[in-house]
């Protein structure tokens, strides 16, 4: 049969048709979804789409708007934190799991366990512990210490923190997890080298260990980043949006103006400065992560 | 795909002769606190037993906020209810207009609703190009201030008659560790109080050329400026009322930890199962106290198109219904709301609402904010507020340049 080779579209005939449907819903479903809200960002639709025109109007309002600026202001906040500190917690608490300890899988299973539970039921577990009534304000009073003050849900300064130490107790074990994997995939013979050499178990971890985990770190970032954006209902079970509207983000604002305020053109808009974000930071890096490598 | 369409036909038919059996109806509305629940009761009851159809509960709990989204996705993803309560005026005016809601002219011609509606405005806030598609089921008043009398007795003052006697008996109160103003911290609440101070302190006009015409220079100027300085005032009086629901507030007021309330006449259910009397546990001053004034806004119910001909019948027989006499007594009275036909017997009715029926036959009808502001600029004032409630730092002046602008962008 080698006189009539057959076309390329044709080879692998039947995984190409599995994969038909897969095709069509990312581009149907995410890239189609993506440019019709962008498109209908520049119109003014209210409770239904309308193709009526209005330029940039939404995004001047949306940019005039004081709780998208707090909401934007939170976001950042609240992902620079998360993404520090989850990384450092995550690490930290892998690589001391990693000393061959007692009891491992148990004290993994405590960790990981806040993963298995919903942002809604870890947003009101922790508006309880940080109600200054029932919780941690209340338990030091109790114990006599009358002066102690802890309710950053009630302080619209630090409530943003209130948020984050109920995620970073919700996500950090995941992270864990898959810095544990990371560390169990090293080489022992790297260990015994380095012990062999004489270099410090910090300075193993620091220089040798961490930039051989790279893939993983990666995947990490991912996780977290995409956590980190699409953070909603964490916010909204743990403090609605107050005190006022200090603990915002932009997800709410999207939802909020989309269904609650009838106003899907500003909704739209939101939505696509969201995306745009999230573009700025990916494009660059999957241009230095996959582009070098295709060229080479 | 021969067995594929035998599925289909005998689906098809299974939905036919399920239609064709006595219809059940699916209401949705967001009444759930204990005189709302009351009052939806008696619409069931009445529906249940004056016709052979059944109503279907679809209550929504949380607020209109909460609730509007899931009804409107629901019209408009293809999976509507039987009927839906929305407030009558704009919430709803776009899926009119987008063919979703079905046109009830030939029952309003029957029924005579034109000659029975009172006041006029209410049928009117239903009429979209001289057709009328929802059914006004009450008429709800905002500018409301309750007051608790066990509250006033603790500390030692007088029940206040009027706004500026409720503001200067505030620190009596307070150095008896009651809550001057019971307040929920959720922007339609303290939207709702701004805008019964813009009512019931200022000349109608004001409110007028502000909401109807948008006129962003008088938002901004000295008149407009009073009211912010009102509602400073509120917001120190309500610094200590760390709760959400207006119905807590309310509670609040019943208990006698708190001394007053601005809210709309629907709090008077809470007092009425809580078995207090009008006059002597409470008092209740419509226009606050200052002007003889109530809105005419209140709920209505909207009934989606429905493929089915056997529902859409009920949902004619389900309209006529509300409207017909005593549903009407039956419901308002549980609901704390006045009925929207002047011709029926509320001799059984109680105080406060006597007083609310009194104001409405002498004052000039004046629409309520829903009628007049789209709920785009609602969630903005909505919005706005809830930041000054909680942030003492925003001053009265910069809220009211920013309540100036939303103003200069409404529709």
């Amino acid at each position: 049969m080698a006189a009539s080779r057959p076309l390329s579209l044709f080879r692998n005939l039947s995984a190409k048709i599995a994969a038909i449907p897969m095709i069509l819903t990312a581009l149907v479903v995410f890239v189609g979804g993506t440019l019709w809200t962008v498109a209908y960002s520049f119109t003014s639709s209210k409770l239904l789409p309308k193709w009526k025109f209005v330029g940039l109007d939404q995004y001047e309002r949306l940019w005039d708007t004081r709780r998208w600026m707090v909401s934007i202001e939170n976001l950042f906040i609240y992902g620079l934190c998360m993404l520090v500190l989850c990384f450092v917690i995550g690490f930290v608490l892998a690589a001391l799991m990693d000393q061959k300890i007692r009891f491992e899988s148990a004290f993994r299973t405590i960790i990981l366990y806040p993963y298995a539970l919903s942002f809604i039921v870890t947003g009101l577990v922790w508006q309880w512990v940080l109600n200054p009534e029932f919780g941690v304000q209340g338990i030091v009073r109790s114990l006599g210490w009358q002066s102690f003050t802890f309710d950053p849900l009630y302080n619209a300064d630090i409530a943003i923190y209130g948020v984050l130490i109920a995620a970073l107790w919700q996500g950090s074990g995941l992270i864990m997890v898959l810095m544990l994997a990371g560390l169990r995939g090293i080489d022992q013979d790297i260990w015994k080298a380095s012990r062999v050499d004489g270099i410090p178990a910090w300075k193993t971890y620091v220089f040798i260990i961490i930039p051989m985990m790279r893939p993983v770190f990666i995947t990490t970032l991912v996780l977290v980043a995409a956590a980190i954006v699409k953070v909603y209902d964490l916010v909204v079970a743990q403090t609605g949006g107050g005190p006022g509207i200090a603990t915002e983000m932009p997800a709410k604002y999207v939802y909020d103006y989309m269904f609650g305020g009838q106003n899907l053109g500003q909704g739209f808009a939101a939505s696509t400065m969201m995306l745009l974000a999230v573009l700025i930071v990916v494009i660059p890096w999957a241009y230095m992560e996959f582009g070098s490598k295709n060229r080479g | 795909m021969k067995s594929i369409r035998t599925i289909l036909t005998v689906t098809s038919a299974l939905c036919a002769v399920g239609a064709a059996q006595a219809t059940e109806l699916e209401v949705t509305h967001w009444w759930t606190s204990g005189g709302e629940a009351a009052a939806v009761a008696e619409l069931a009851k009445a529906f249940d037993e004056k016709t052979d159809h059944t109503w279907k509960d679809g209550a929504i709990a949380g607020s209109g906020n909460t609730a509007r989204p899931v009804m409107i996705s629901r019209i408009t993803g293809g999976d509507p209810m039987a009927a839906t309560q929305f407030n009558h005026g704009r919430q709803a005016e776009e899926l009119v207009e987008a063919g979703l809601m079905r046109d009830l002219t030939e029952v309003a011609e029957a029924e005579g609703w034109k000659d029975i509606v009172n006041p006029p405005s209410l049928l009117d806030a239903c009429t979209v190009d001289g057709k009328i598609y929802c059914a006004p089921i009450n008429i709800h008043s905002w500018q409301w201030l309750w007051l608790s009398d066990a509250a006033y007795k603790t500390a030692g003052v007088p029940v206040p008659t009027n706004w500026d006697e409720f503001v200067a008996a505030a620190p009596a109160l307070k150095e008896a560790g009651i809550v001057p103003m019971a307040m929920g911290q959720q922007g339609w609440q303290q939207k709702g109080a701004f805008d019964v101070l813009m009512i019931a302190l200022l000349p109608n006009d004001i409110y007028l050329k502000v909401y109807s015409d948008k006129d962003a220079e008088v938002a901004a100027g000295p008149e407009v400026a009073k009211i912010f300085d009102a509602i400073d005032q509120a917001r120190a009086m309500a610094a200590d009322s760390n709760i959400q629901d207006w119905n807590q507030a309310t509670n609040m007021l019943i208990t006698g930890k708190a001394g007053g309330q601005i809210m709309g006449d629907w709090a008077q259910g809470e007092f009425a199962i809580a078995g207090k009397v009008a006059g002597t546990d409470y008092h209740c001053l419509p226009g606050l106290g200052n002007k003889n004034i109530l809105t005419t806004g209140g709920d209505a119910f909207y009934f989606p198109v429905l493929n089915d001909a056997d529902k859409t019948a009920a949902q004619g027989e389900l309209a006529a219904l509300m409207l017909s006499p005593e549903v009407q007594v039956a419901f308002n009275l549980k609901k704390g709301s006045l009925p929207v036909r002047g011709d029926v017997d509320l001799s059984s009715a109680n105080d406060c609402m006597q007083k609310g029926l009194a104001v409405l036959k002498d004052a000039e009808p004046l629409p309520g904010a829903d009628q007049l502001i789209t709920q785009d600029t609602t969630k903005q004032i909505e919005d706005l507020m809830v930041e000054f409630f909680a942030d003492p730092s925003l001053t009265a002046a910069a809220a009211q340049e920013r309540f100036a602008g939303i103003i200069a962008d409404a529709e």
